[in-house]
């Protein structure tokens, strides 16, 4: 458990970060990760390393946008403001708020900008500017899933006892990249690995 | 990239007669897709879209999955408001986005729940890390598979992989803030595809001036 104290300015804070960083999500909000983990666990404080993994592979693995991860993110700050679950009905609703506030940041920058520009942009899809910025912005996404990717693993620094995990993602990587096989099955392998204590 | 001068209009233009029917309909449907797609969406959004709904034909779907992609925010709830809002306007865009989110967040808070009453348990430690090491693995198989989309880029394959590199290293090994990556690494990327394409076209004027 991970017992944080939220006063009004630092919820604000919480929906400013979030909104800060929604138009910088290209490619999806996952590629804001690593700001959220500089902001969220080093510089605030709010999540924990551990909370922080969690709530993305949480996500992952279930059903629906990984946007979700950020509900969870935001959740989850409210556990911790309240002291944990276990305070009561306060923590479901500071659960709830810090929920709704992650999610609204998170979102609605993003969303009235695609609404906008999406339809500015259909009416002009043969003007340079609307071209380069695709052509551009192409190869910056693929670096980034990359550099996701390479972080995620890298937050598991010791070989001796990670040497596996890494096993594990390299494998994973290889799988889905060469083979059509259901991410479902490659997921559970992953969780049932884990369970085993063999990662 | 081949930029035809005039894009065919009907391109954008769904098979005649495959629309969504009302606002609820776009809402269950983007219910429906989401919860079939575990990590990866693509797979799914192109099978319901395309094949059984017939919403979109293929190649209206790669233009609008493109534009979505690039577009901040996540690429399928970018799609989604973009069906929405062309045939119902906002509130067709809302219902879409509606759809997609609600459900799945349900699911994905009651897993929260049950995990942090377990979370302390060595099984559920297990299978979070185990789960962890596969999500990694899921995105740089992603990165990798759109890797290749790279050598149709107008900037040419070399500069392509120059920048994403220059990008894995900002974020990856140097810990920039995403903002810096964003705005210098990508910035450079527009303007020097914009010098491209200008290059690319004024080429193809004068060749088509030429006897």
């Amino acid at each position: 458990m991970n017992a944080i104290v939220m006063h009004g300015d630092d919820w604000l804070a919480l929906f400013g970060h979030f909104a800060g960083l929604s138009l910088l999500g290209v490619g999806g909000a996952i590629t804001t990760t690593p700001e959220m983990h500089r902001y969220l666990v080093q510089q605030q404080h709010w999540l924990s390393q551990a909370q922080f993994g969690t709530s993305i592979s949480l996500a992952q693995a279930a059903p629906g946008p990984n946007i979700l991860f950020v509900a969870l993110m935001g959740w989850q700050i409210g556990v911790n403001a309240a002291g944990g679950l276990g305070a009561g009905p306060q923590a479901w609703w500071l659960a709830l708020l810090g929920m709704g506030l992650a999610m609204a940041g998170s979102l609605l920058p993003s969303c009235i900008l695609n609404y906008l520009a999406t339809r500015w942009a259909h009416r002009n899809r043969e003007l340079l500017a609307v071209r380069a910025f695709k052509t551009g912005m192409a190869p910056i996404v693929v670096g980034l899933l990359l550099a996701i990717g390479w972080l995620l693993s890298a937050a598991h620094d010791q070989p001796a006892r990670d040497w596996p995990l890494w096993a594990l993602t390299a494998a994973t990587t290889l799988l889905v990249w060469k083979t059509r096989l259901h991410l479902l099955w490659i997921m559970a392998a992953g969780a049932l690995l884990g369970v085993l204590g063999l990662v | 990239m081949k930029a035809s001068a005039v894009p065919p209009p009907s391109s954008v233009e769904p098979g005649a007669g495959h629309q969504p029917r009302s606002r609820a309909d776009l809402f269950w449907s983007f219910t429906w897709l989401a919860l079939q797609g575990f990590g990866g969406v693509l797979a799914v959004v192109q099978r319901e879209l395309v094949e059984k709904k017939r919403w979109l034909t293929r190649e209206a779907f790669l233009e609008e999955w493109a534009v979505a992609q690039i577009m901040p925010g996540p690429n399928v709830l970018n799609l989604s408001m973009v069906l929405g809002s062309r045939y119902f306007g906002l509130s067709g865009a809302l219902a879409a986005m509606a759809g997609l989110l609600t459900l799945p967040l349900l699911i994905v808070l009651a897993l929260a729940v049950l995990y942090g009453s377990v979370a302390d348990t060595p099984t559920a430690q297990g299978a979070l890390r185990g789960m962890g090491g596969v999500s990694a693995g899921l995105i740089l198989a992603t990165g990798l598979k759109l890797a290749p989309a790279l050598r149709s880029n107008p900037m040419g394959l070399s500069v392509s992989a120059a920048l994403a590199l220059a990008c894995f290293v900002a974020v990856g090994l140097l810990h920039l803030p995403l903002a810096w990556a964003l705005l210098g690494v990508g910035g450079c990327g527009c303007l020097w595809a914009a010098q491209r394409l200008r290059g690319l076209s004024a080429a193809r004027d004068s060749a088509r001036k030429a006897p």
